[in-house]
């Protein structure tokens, strides 16, 4: 058993509903108590969609246990294709069911559905959201794509794959990717699962080659369809300036087609290297989220941002080797870890001045007052904006300059914190301006040890540098203390270990 | 002003109920947790389950989940599925690693789920085994929140259930009132200012703030609910020789008063002193209500089945705001604690039991309400179909009971129609 307050993903069943809910035309009956409804908000409330997800629950009780399970099953599974009417069915079981043992394809198959079905094994003891999600996207492809025979156009063209309801900036992606193919020349032949059809997917043969767009969703069926029809794979995955060069040119080459055109059309080279950045040199950054995005972002916020990269991290197992591959680019530990308690603990350890995370991160670099930005799930409904913002491709570029610079007090503002800091305006209560969510006093302060061995002065002078990097000279001017073995922290001690640790 | 009595009318009292079975879209006991953890505050909530239950406590609680909440899920895994890990034992390592972490809990509850349930994990005997290796710091109790035995509320039905046969035995000579049914403090102390002018010396919450402060229970104990969910505490209770008092729930200045009248009455207070104190909160009541009759008067409402304070509430938005109730579907209806309430609402009114989601959204589409309440997995999408909605959750969270939540809880319902009358989009 495992301890958990936060879980980075749900249940591979609210993967499978991810990838029912992008479709149109796919209805998923799972087998499922009472209760697991709750997992439809996620998708009205969160993505605020306007339709419920196509899911039809079981929902067994008590009472319906033993034999009534398996007949409800199948009076659910009747009265949801003669309700819907879909042109393919999922079913499958959720956690509870899975030990009930009803076999859902069995009797699904007994019923000789008018449409097609996939049966799914998703073990809910074993695996998570994402590989849920990928594992249905697979088994749906495989179903419907199978023994179909290509037919290649005269125009290159291409799929791309991955992108799924509840996916995080998956709708501004797609649109911002497919534009950028557009200008290349290069046409879409199908954008799945998300707004897909049963009966799109079993043209996915038909496009020249895929793209890769979400490995966590798309990998798998990736090499499938790289098996089945010989399609290349585009895997260079188009977050940042630099990102989105190198997949241009990836696909570029593959479609055989002029990169020339769309080169060079983001804001970020330029915003970088104008001098109101020079002040984000070397801001030391800590990353964690899914690997595809951590990865990712490590690359923008050290190449194109100039940031230092100090801890790079997933929640995703599945894709740790990737993960650790990049940490070695960055020489730092990799944290591979579904446990926010660790990465709470290498945040605070690594005092970061920006950390780039999942909402779990954005609270813990608000109990710790650090600087956050999101950039990968799980997220909240704020990170489900209405208006454009896209991760990906060169507006994906300017989105991700703003978003990251904005919680960083900025430049001038920071000069003048530490100069002006006893007048009320720029006391530590006033804050910075543009990170006025909530007076300081409701923000619990970053745990720092107890002021154990600090003299009255040291620690006067301590309050005198920005609340911003307080920690992190407390935490320096502790551990220089202890590897010296000085007992009583002075005036002293405190610029001692400035000089030390001053890069 | 005399106190609102049932009137001499049968209502719905003897109405068909229309009983249907089919998808039910309702959260699970499991959801109680949310507001039970903040309101005994020395108690922790551990799910025993699996990562869905994880999954659903984290999408119910929203931001809650990162104020060092005092509740978690100890997530069944394969091996101990595959028996290669004894479930006792990690149980057991569990709870001891959670109580080195947080010494400050003094009540830790194990939390059933539908996994746990149905792999026939024996939680009472571990949460018995557990106390008596606690004993002296923590005391281990447990329950089922499972969705498979419970529906939303319920949760909290069994969680005090549970807590029932651990109250000290009432000793003193006089009886003591007991209200029922977590309540946000704001509301409970006021209801302890109210008892405490009509002359009600011993008045005790159940459950109380802290743990080691729960209300003792015996023969002399009259107990007034303040939920309509509670028929295994009262139960319980009862059986403990404490008497239920019969009363409306305290929704609105009509229920409010009936409410607080009932317990009057049956400890012998003076009518006139209970029409001078009550006075003042009643009028406030009724001036804060008709601020949102004039849009209500007239609508027609529907309520999805969530919390069983459907009918209450209905009865309230029926008498006090004249609106006209369509359907009032419950998740599961407590004829006996109900009765009075159910005698007052309108006799055309249906009143459903349990769910067939898809056939109920029928219904609703075919009589089109003016407002319809509904769990947040269907408020947009019938947003979208052109349905106004009110969300229910809503109800359970935000302090709704007694004279001066009244003016807010009409407002909740008021606020959707005024909102879909400004925008002009």
């Amino acid at each position: 058993m495992q301890l958990t307050v936060w879980t980075y993903e749900g249940p591979p069943h609210v993967g499978a509903m991810r990838i029912a809910t992008a479709m149109d035309g796919v209805h998923y009956v799972l087998h499922a108590p009472q209760g697991d409804t709750y997992a439809d908000l996620l998708f009205t409330m969160i993505e605020r969609r306007g339709k419920r997800p196509p899911v039809t629950y079981t929902t067994f009780q008590a009472r319906d246990l033993g034999k009534d399970t398996a007949e409800l099953f199948q009076k659910a599974a009747r009265d949801a294709f003669a309700r819907f009417a879909p042109a393919a069915m999922l079913v499958g079981a959720s956690c509870t069911a899975e030990l009930i043992q009803d076999d859902p394809a069995g009797l699904v198959e007994a019923m000789n559905l008018p449409c097609p079905v996939v049966a799914l094994e998703l073990p809910s003891y074993q695996r998570k959201e994402n590989w849920g999600a990928a594992e249905t996207f697979y088994q749906l492809v495989r179903k419907l794509a199978a023994g179909t025979t290509p037919a290649r156009g005269a125009r290159p063209s291409a799929n791309i794959l991955g992108p799924t309801a509840l996916g995080f900036r998956h709708r501004d992606d797609v649109i911002e990717i497919t534009r950028l193919l557009d200008r290349l020349g290069i046409a879409v032949n199908v954008t799945a699962p998300l707004g897909a059809s049963p009966a799109d997917l079993a043209r996915l043969g038909d496009a020249d080659f895929n793209i890769c767009l979400y490995p966590e969703i798309a990998d798998t069926a990736c090499r499938w369809l790289e098996r089945q029809f010989g399609q290349k794979t585009v895997r260079t995955v188009p977050i940042g300036h630099g990102a989105t060069c190198d997949f241009v040119a990836e696909v570029a080459a593959l479609a055989g087609v002029d990169a020339g055109a769309v080169l060079d059309t983001s804001n970020l080279p330029w915003w970088s290297r104008s001098v109101d950045s020079t002040y984000l040199t070397g801001k030391r950054v800590f990353i964690f989220g899914d690997a595809t995005h951590a990865i990712a972002a490590a690359r923008v916020a050290r190449d194109e941002l100039g940031f230092t990269v100090v801890g790079l991290g997933c929640y995703n197992r599945e894709f740790a080797r990737d993960l650790r591959e990049a940490a070695r680019l960055y020489g730092v530990e990799p944290l591979i870890t579904d446990d926010y308690l660790e990465v709470e603990e290498a945040i605070q350890a690594l005092q970061p001045e920006l950390v780039l995370g999942t909402q779990m991160e954005r609270h813990i670099a608000k109990r710790l007052r650090i600087p956050c930005a999101v950039i990968s799930a799980p997220v909240h409904v704020q990170d489900f904006p209405a208006r454009y913002s896209p991760q990906m491709g060169f507006e994906g570029a300017n989105v991700l300059f703003d978003t990251w610079v904005h919680p960083l007090v900025m430049g001038l503002e920071e000069h003048l914190l530490t100069m002006f800091r006893d007048d009320f305006e720029f006391s530590d209560h006033a804050g910075a301006s543009h990170l006025g969510h909530g007076t300081p006093a409701e923000i619990v302060a970053a745990p720092v040890q107890a002021a154990s061995g600090w003299s009255a002065e040291a620690e006067r002078e301590l309050l005198k540098i920005p609340f911003f990097v307080r920690g992190k000279a407390r935490r320096n001017t502790e551990r220089y203390a202890t590897e010296l073995g000085i007992a009583a922290i002075t005036l002293e001690t405190l610029y001692d270990a400035k000089a030390h640790y001053a890069r | 002003m005399t106190p609102a009595l049932p009137a001499e009318r049968p209502g719905c009292s003897a109405a068909p109920v229309l009983r249907q079975r089919g998808q039910r879209e309702v959260f699970c006991g499991l959801t109680g947790i949310i507001w039970l953890h903040r309101k005994v505050q020395d108690a922790f909530f551990l799910v025993v389950g699996s990562r869905t239950c994880a999954h659903l406590l984290q999408s119910a609680a929203g931001v809650m989940v990162f104020a060092e909440p005092r509740f978690g899920t100890a997530i069944i895994e394969e091996r101990d599925l595959a028996g290669l890990a004894d479930c006792n034992e990690e149980l057991d390592r569990v709870v001891d690693r959670l109580l080195a972490r947080r010494p400050d809990i003094k009540l830790l509850f194990l939390v059933g789920s539908c996994p746990s349930e149905v792999i026939k994990l024996d939680l009472s005997r571990a949460a018995a085994r557990l106390s008596v290796k606690h004993a002296g710091t923590t005391r281990i109790l447990n329950y089922s929140g499972s969705g498979i035995e419970t529906t939303f509320t319920e949760g909290e039905d069994a969680c005090l259930a549970a807590l029932v046969p651990e109250l000290p035995t009432d000793t003193a000579d006089q009886p003591g009132l007991m209200i029922v049914g977590a309540l946000p403090d704001v509301v409970e102390d006021q209801f302890a200012r109210l008892f405490a002018e009509l002359g009600l010396a011993r008045v005790h919450s159940f459950p109380a703030r802290r743990a080691d402060a729960m209300p003792p229970v015996g023969p002399g104990t009259r107990f007034l609910l303040a939920q309509p969910f509670l028929g295994e505490t009262a139960r319980a209770l009862e059986d403990r020789g404490a008497t239920r008092i019969d009363a409306l729930f305290p929704f609105g200045a009509e229920g409010t008063t009936a409410w607080l009248h009932a317990a009057a009455q049956a400890f012998g207070i003076d009518e006139m002193h209970f029409r001078r104190v009550i006075a003042p909160g009643r009028e406030r009541a009724k001036r804060a209500i008709a601020h949102s009759r004039t849009l209500l008067a007239g609508k027609r409402v529907t309520f999805l089945p969530d919390s069983q304070l459907e009918i209450p509430l209905a009865r309230f938005l029926a008498n006090e705001l004249g609106m006209v109730p369509v359907e009032v579907g419950t998740p599961y209806l407590h004829r006996r604690h109900l009765a009075q309430e159910l005698a007052l609402l309108p006799r055309e009114t249906l009143i459903s039991e349990g769910q067939d989601v898809d056939l109920q959204l029928d219904r609703v589409r075919a009589s089109r309400p003016d407002l319809t309440v509904c769990g947040l997995g269907l408020a947009n999408p019938l947003e979208a179909e052109g349905l106004t909605t009110k969300w229910a959750i809503e109800l359970v969270f935000s302090p709704i009971h007694g004279f001066d939540q009244a003016g807010d809880l009409a407002e909740l319902f008021a606020r959707p129609l005024r909102r879909r009358d400004v925008l002009k989009i």
